[in-house]
């Protein structure tokens, strides 16, 4: 092996570097500090701020640490006095526009500038001339901007071009006159806008729901787990007095790298929203009233005593995937030691059969820094930009490495990098799609599967053919699957189909991951066929689905509003509309609970929770609660525990969460992941009808309790439209035009709604996204449906 | 799914930017940003708008403020609406040794505008800060609407700006 290290002499100490290293990536390393404010770890070198000139011996004049590879037997000063005099010269240079009045600016405390300055700056500027001012722009909700005091660094607009894959900042004009910003008015849109407020070394790019509320010294950082995607990102809250301020990223290579997407940055204004339940609440002759705990837990307990027995199943519970596992796992223990199996998180999910092949957990199929060596990646009923959007980080690394990463979905959806394979049907010919794709790869790559005689009347296309012989060719190829396939009619044929497409092309088959907890609500128990540790139960219970058509009399909800989180809300909220009792274990006083609810637990959540979530790579990881819970509200997993001892469920010897998640985790940890199975193989494909189906997909701001209430997130475009999406042929063909209204009807409930013009869709498919109030009564997400102008 | 908007830019413009575009390799389209606004701000009176530069970016397949960031760098490209006639006198060191400084004085009070503006009637408009267009041993010289004029009095300009309408 060649030997590439060399080495070189820092300030006199002799230091270990590898060949083409820079010059500052060495120091770091060896914790020799250099100024900077252009140079990222994670950016491209721009050399453009200058800060980081040191004195390296035999060069005439100083050099930027950022941009000068490493040589062996260099010797570099990095505090000497021409060194120290090149870095005060620049820093008087920076100084010279930008305001001196950190006091009344947001990053005062925080800013890498005024850090610096204290060190290399001088006390009086010499300085006579007038500054320079710049307009502010308004680029959004979750950004705010004060280019005043921008030094032009460009970290922002690398940020862009580089990491989110969306230039929305950029450098115009020239020398004095030179701006960063949009150039035009306009919102950022990119789902990690939120950090170029990390990366901006001065106050410039600050964050808006945050501005001037509080200063850093007097918040203490806690760390904690984002809890709105299947990635399980790391964050640090800032708290001042008790109130969560902000989010930040905390770094995590394996995980989230440095990034974050707004979602769970901006995600935590949701906690101090006005309708809070901050005491427990029954409800009385229709009549809400507050009452006390012991109260309210002697109802919870003598109401579900009473189907014990011979109507046990008429008790079911239904938990949110962003529950911890701790209060997954109590439930479901609760719920089993009545004497009913009836407990699924699967909320989105309308499909169930073939369960006996489920996976221990939906997996990612690898570890989540491995999908950037992927070369091949089929993405099937995926939009991971904004579904999980670190996760589309590392994908958008392989493709930029030259990956092929190839989609099939009922939405063109915009992705930010290049797509080079696309397949755009509606949900039904989606499945066949991916059937010819697996036709195609058992022909290309010889390998046969059982299939019999469900392959053959589909028709390969040249595009299938594609995409099955890069898949056949790929040297480390993924099938991975997105929201839009778990939540599809016909999952557990997609499933077969995407599952043998991956054994046939010696793929990795996986899951996205739609929710932060999924993978322990999975291993805790929370699902009707498998008890804790993934282990087989001879009598299932009832899925999230048929406990809704079933019409039960009991019902559980741990932080669910039905009418939103319930992949077909109209039977949910029927049923439960229809049921003797409903018992929501809830953080907020939801319409759709206050209308079919007769008793409201306040819980904590998020950061006022405690306990572990595994994300979809299979990661366990533990939080603690850094602020108190609001009013009487308090951790499920104590509310369980009490209600457990109530029902004469041994659960009092938990005297901690800890001691909840020992006993958890010596059950679980030994599961492995393993998502491929012997499937059983569909009777047939289905159909494609001759109408117009409807497709959903739930908007990114609009997917759990938390983030519905978060304020400025609200205010972003990837917030539940209740409008049907159309495309301009459909359009024309049903002659809508400018504010005319249509009527849809779907499973026999018609709504009046307004349309949106969207030609990422097919023509026989509308889009009517989840998650919003005004067309939660349709129904089932995916299907037939009728549309006429009103 | 098809969009059936009138293109924004004109055959013409298109044609020209093809043209261009032969020039570079295939995944270098950027490279033909400068032609094509410089065509696409000639067929524009002279300026460009927001709309023409999107415009680009699409046909270009960069994104949108690339375009921007390029417009408001170059000193020839125009990104607000301007006169009929483009005046550029050249102030750099040769020019300006042989009394450019002069030049500009006599035009700015001629047409009652300080560099970068435009005369009232739309007439004129006053280039700022023009470097050096490569006609040193003529200096002082100006540009107006492409054409050179050099060894500048101020009867030469009283007589080159009489004729413009």
């Amino acid at each position: 092996m060649t030997d590439d290290t060399i080495t070189i002499e820092v300030d006199g100490k002799p230091l270990q570097a590898r060949k083409g290293q820079m010059l500052i990536e060495v120091t770091d390393a060896n914790d020799i500090y250099i100024p900077r404010f252009c140079y990222h770890k994670k950016l491209t070198i721009a050399a453009n701020c200058r800060m980081c000139l040191v004195q390296v011996e035999k060069a005439p004049k100083p050099l930027p640490a950022c941009a000068t590879p490493v040589m062996d037997g260099m010797k570099v000063q990095t505090r000497s006095a021409y060194a120290r005099d090149a870095q005060k010269a620049v820093m008087e240079f920076l100084l010279i526009n930008h305001p001196l009045d950190c006091p009344i600016c947001d990053q005062g405390g925080e800013c890498e500038l005024q850090d610096l300055a204290m060190g290399y700056g001088s006390d009086v500027s010499r300085y006579q001339e007038k500054k320079r001012v710049v307009k502010d722009k308004n680029i959004g909700p979750l950004v705010q901007t004060e280019m005043t005091r921008c030094i032009h660094c460009t970290r922002c607009v690398r940020f862009g071009e580089e990491i989110a894959g969306l230039r929305e900042l950029g450098a115009t004009g020239r020398s004095e006159f030179m701006e960063i910003g949009t150039y035009v008015e306009k919102s950022m849109v990119s789902e990690l806008s939120g950090n170029v407020i990390d990366v901006c070394p001065v106050g410039a790019l600050t964050s808006k729901p945050f501005r001037f509320s509080a200063r850093t010294w007097e918040m203490t950082q806690y760390p904690g787990i984002a809890p709105h995607d299947g990635t399980g990102s790391n964050i640090h809250f800032h708290v001042k007095h008790d109130v969560v301020k902000r989010v930040v990223p905390a770094e995590n290579e394996a995980i989230n790298e440095v990034w974050l997407s707004d979602r769970d940055r901006f995600s935590y204004e949701g906690l101090y929203s006005q309708d809070r339940l901050t005491v427990p609440m029954v409800k009385e002759n229709g009549v809400w009233r507050e009452t006390s705990w012991e109260a309210a837990l002697d109802q919870v307990a003598s109401r579900m005593q009473k189907p014990v027995g011979a109507t046990a199943s008429q008790l079911g519970a239904l938990i949110s995937p962003t529950a911890t596992s701790e209060e997954a796992w109590l439930m479901q223990k609760l719920v089993r030691a009545a004497g009913s199996n009836n407990i699924d998180h699967r909320l989105h999910q309308s499909d169930f059969t073939d369960a006996a092949h489920d996976p221990a957990f939906p997996w990612l199929g690898q570890a989540i820094p491995e999908l950037e060596q992927l070369d091949t990646v089929l993405l099937i009923g995926a939009w991971p930009r904004k579904e999980q959007p670190l996760l589309n980080l590392r994908l958008r690394k392989a493709a930029l490495r030259g990956a092929n990463i190839m989609v099939v979905n009922t939405i063109d959806y915009d992705f930010n990098y290049k797509i080079s394979d696309k397949l755009i049907s509606d949900p039904v010919t989606l499945i066949h799609d991916v059937a010819a794709v697996l036709k195609a790869v058992s022909e290309i790559s010889g390998n046969k599967i059982e299939s019999g005689k469900l392959l053959e009347a589909v028709v390969v296309n040249d595009k299938h053919r594609a995409i099955a012989s890069k898949l056949a060719a790929g040297k480390k190829s993924a099938i991975l699957a997105g929201n839009q396939f778990m939540a599809h009619t016909q999952y557990s044929t997609l499933r077969y189909l995407a599952g043998h497409i991956a054994s046939l092309s010696a793929s990795s088959f996986g899951y996205l991951g739609e929710s932060a907890n999924e993978a322990g609500c999975w291993l805790a128990g929370a699902i009707p066929h498998r008890g804790t540790g993934a282990k087989k139960i001879d009598q299932p219970g009832l899925n999230a689905r048929s406990m809704m058509e079933q019409k039960l009399s009991t019902y559980l909800l741990f932080n669910i509003e039905p009418e939103l989180d319930c992949a077909n809300a109209a039977l949910a909220m029927a049923s439960l509309q229809n049921a003797e009792t409903v018992i929501a274990f809830t953080p907020y006083k939801s319409a759709s609970l206050l209308q079919v609810a007769n008793i409201m637990l306040p819980i904590a959540i998020y950061a006022e929770n405690e306990g572990s979530m595994i994300n979809v790579a299979g990661q366990s990881q533990v939080y603690s609660a850094c602020v108190p819970a609001q009013g009487e509200a308090r951790p499920g997993w104590k509310i369980l525990r009490v209600l457990a001892n109530r029902l004469g469920v041994a659960a009092s010897e938990y005297q901690s969460v800890e001691a909840v998640r020992n006993e958890l985790n010596t059950v679980i940890s030994s599961v492995t992941p393993d998502n491929r199975a012997d499937w059983v193989r569909p009777e047939a494909l289905p159909s494609v009808p001759g109408g117009i189906l409807r497709t959903t997909e739930i908007p990114m701001n609009s997917v759990d309790t938390l983030v519905r209430r978060a304020e400025a997130l609200q205010q972003t475009a990837d917030v539940a439209d209740g409008a049907v999406h159309i495309n301009s042929n459909l359009a024309g063909k049903l002659r809508l035009n400018g504010s005319s209204k249509l009527v849809a009807q779907q499973q026999g409930s018609a709504l009046e709604l307004n349309y949106v013009l969207d030609n990422r869709l097919p023509d026989n498919t509308v889009l009517i996204q989840a998650a919003h109030p005004a067309t939660s009564a349709l129904g089932a997400w995916f299907g037939e449906i009728t549309l006429r102008k009103l | 799914m098809t969009d059936q908007v009138k293109p924004v830019l004109s055959e013409h413009a298109r044609k020209e930017i093809d043209h261009w575009l032969a020039k570079y390799p295939e995944d270098r389209k950027q490279s033909a940003v400068l032609a094509a606004l410089r065509e696409v701000q000639h067929e524009n009176n002279g300026f460009l708008t927001t709309e023409l530069m999107d415009a680009v970016a699409d046909y270009l397949g960069m994104p949108q403020i690339a375009v921007y960031e390029v417009a408001s760098f170059y000193s020839m490209l125009e990104t607000k609406p301007i006169g009929r006639h483009s005046i550029s006198i050249c102030t750099n060191i040769s020019c300006m040794l042989s009394g450019s400084d002069a030049v500009v004085d006599y035009t700015e009070k001629k047409l009652g505008i300080k560099t970068g503006q435009s005369t009232a009637d739309g007439r004129f408009f006053l280039k700022k800060e023009e470097e050096c267009l490569a006609a040193c041993c003529g200096g002082p010289m100006m540009m107006v609407d492409h054409v050179y004029y050099e060894n500048l009095t101020n009867e030469k300009i009283d007589a080159i700006l009489e004729k413009l309408d």
